[in-house]
């Protein structure tokens, strides 16, 4: 067996593994609120609600209809995306002319009533989520094991951010979208219906929720809590990354994840405080976040 | 004396009226707890009402100040009086370190920063060894104050957190309308202008944090003594959420506001505790409801339906 600083190679690789899928989910969540904060001005509490929601969908949408996996992948964030867009006419888009902090406490109230929804009519213990048959067993990857649904996750989840990256810095309407967030008057004035970028800017970041939340489903149990577990670590990735960067959060978001399971195998009892800590540091050496602009 | 207005005046002595008589109508443990909620929520109103920024974390010093009080009665058998203070004071000095740390970043930022700590005090919590973990601290003696007032009566108990909750208020009230709180609310109105007259705006907020903490880790320790129990409840984000709601629901930015807002969020989880989940379903509507149509609170829209200042 290799030996690492003294560490078992497998359980080395398995806990990097699962740290980099914990990476994952941080880095799609951060991403979504930093586009959400980038065009919309606010912080979307409810994020992590949204992120149960997904994976919600996915298990009703198997256990009422039977539509599996892989449907319920696209499925499940276009449902949850539209649901996003509904909220942002009908509530969110009161709030524009209001401080930032009013779009954080009623995200916070939306969080509250969604999760309040689900825990009435699924309970709170959590519902399995069978892994697809294809993505069943292992492969030997000479140093370690490894589960083929979590090597999918981590694959899936960086295919995912990286085409929003790519979408969002390299494409015209991704232009358009940077220059609504930069200035969105002047935008309007060459024709551009802003009002509706910034709904389906908000839809678009609600769907990539839902998408980590179905990929989550197999993985976590399917349970009302799940989503607000990861959103408290994700706000602090968001401060370590600062919102400006749209690279900055994948990279932190993904970072951070493999710190956490490094501390897991050195010093478990640090793991659950280890991203805080990197957030406390980051906050002395550097308070704008590593890739934030500054004020 | 304490820069009341008078329609100030006739508010406090109304409340001041109700927290009398109130003991021999209603259940006392009841209203202890009412008390508590709002010695709280006034103590977070200082911060979000008048310098502008929004703590989401302050069930870390609240908690933290109830399990230090109830650690403090039940090993070392402290007077109540001192283990109260110690709670005071351990909400302080964290609220010191935590806000020595959250004041780099203003607005939205501080909520998240503030948000992101308290969730590593909780976690702390829940693997520290003095803090019982998922059981808590639990069958905390209420002692003696002073070491000859026995607080295991109720009607004991309710006077002397009704004495803390009065002291609590009437500080907060001081230092709004000290030369200090004239600066905060300076801050809080455009802060490039206080720092361009000459105020070291970072540690004004500073110190209203930790003035604002150490009130809350009474509150806390207060609580703790009444109900004899301390737990993870006490330090978890659903109670930060909870003073938030209490304050915008009374009226931000209002002297009675977070009592108010106290009273109706506490009656409303006593009266609809058999309605088990629904209450968090509840109290997210409300919230949302606050947030869209009623952003001055109960206080707020009274105090602007006279024309007053409340």
């Amino acid at each position: 067996m290799i030996m690492i600083f003294g560490i078992p190679g497998p359980l080395l690789f398995g806990q990097l593994l699962l740290g980099l899928i914990n990476g994952a989910f941080y880095a799609m969540l951060s991403l979504g609120l930093a586009v959400i904060f980038g065009m919309l001005n606010i912080i979307n509490f409810a994020h992590g609600a949204l992120f149960m929601m997904g994976a919600f969908v996915a298990w009703i949408l198997l256990d009422a209809l039977g539509i599996g996996y892989f449907p319920s992948l696209i499925l499940a964030p276009l449902i949850v995306g539209a649901f996003g867009v509904v909220l942002e006419r009908t509530i969110i888009s009161r709030l524009y002319k209001l401080d930032h902090l009013y779009g954080l406490l009623l995200t916070f109230g939306l969080s509250l009533v969604i999760e309040g929804l689900f825990r009435n009519a699924y309970g709170s213990s959590g519902l399995p989520y069978r892994i697809p048959d294809i993505l069943q067993g292992a492969t030997n990857l000479g140093f370690m094991y490894m589960p083929n649904y979590r090597g999918w996750v981590v694959l899936a989840a960086l295919v995912v951010c990286f085409s929003t990256w790519a979408i969002i810095e390299k494409t015209s309407l991704g232009a358009t979208l940077r220059a609504a967030t930069e200035n969105a008057p002047l935008v309007q004035a060459f024709g551009v219906n802003v009002p509706r970028v910034v709904t389906l800017t908000y839809g678009a970041g609600v769907a990539l929720a839902a998408f980590a939340g179905v990929l989550a489903a197999p993985i976590y149990s399917v349970n009302p809590n799940m989503g607000s577990n990861f959103i408290n670590t994700v706000f602090a990735v968001v401060v370590i990354g600062g919102m400006g960067s749209i690279l900055g959060s994948i990279v932190t978001g993904f970072g951070l994840g493999v710190i956490e399971g490094l501390t897991k195998v050195f010093y478990p009892q640090a793991s659950a405080t280890v991203v805080f800590l990197v957030m406390i540091i980051v906050l002395l050496a550097r308070p704008r976040g590593l890739f934030g602009k500054a004020a | 004396m304490f820069g009341f207005s008078r329609p100030q005046w006739i508010a406090f002595l109304v409340m001041v009226a109700l927290i009398v008589v109130s003991p021999f109508v209603l259940y006392p443990v009841f209203l202890m707890r009412v008390l508590c909620a709002a010695l709280f929520a006034c103590a977070f109103n200082l911060m979000l009402g008048y310098v502008g920024l929004l703590s989401f974390g302050h069930a870390a010093f609240f908690g933290m100040g109830s399990y230090v009080t109830a650690w403090t009665m039940k090993f070392w058998h402290l007077d109540a009086f001192f283990a109260m203070a110690l709670g005071g004071l351990t909400g302080a000095a964290l609220g010191l370190v935590l806000g020595y740390l959250a004041i780099r970043r203003s607005g939205i930022y501080f909520a998240m920063i503030t948000l992101a700590l308290a969730q590593m005090v909780y976690f702390f919590c829940l693997e520290a060894p003095f803090t019982g973990g998922e059981d808590g601290i639990q069958q905390v003696p209420r002692g003696h104050l002073f070491g000859f007032i026995d607080l295991s009566n109720d009607m004991t108990m309710y006077w002397v957190v009704a004495a803390v909750f009065l002291g609590g208020f009437l500080m907060i009230h001081r230092i709004i309308h000290s030369p200090f709180g004239q600066v905060l609310k300076g801050i809080r109105e455009n802060e490039p202008r206080a720092t361009s007259l000459g105020y070291r705006t970072d540690d004004y907020k500073l110190i209203a944090f930790v003035l604002s903490c150490g009130l809350s880790g009474l509150a806390g320790g207060t609580k703790a003594l009444v109900f004899g129990i301390a737990t993870l409840t006490d330090v978890h984000y659903s109670t930060s959420g909870e003073v938030v709601l209490t304050t915008l629901l009374g009226g931000l930015g209002t002297v009675f506001g977070p009592a108010m807002g106290a009273l109706i969020v506490m009656s409303m989880e006593n009266y609809l505790a058999q309605a088990g989940a629904w209450v968090t379903v509840i109290q997210g509507g409300i919230f949302m409801l606050c947030v869209l149509a009623f952003r001055r609170g109960v206080i707020g829209e009274i105090a602007n339906w006279r024309k007053l200042t409340l």
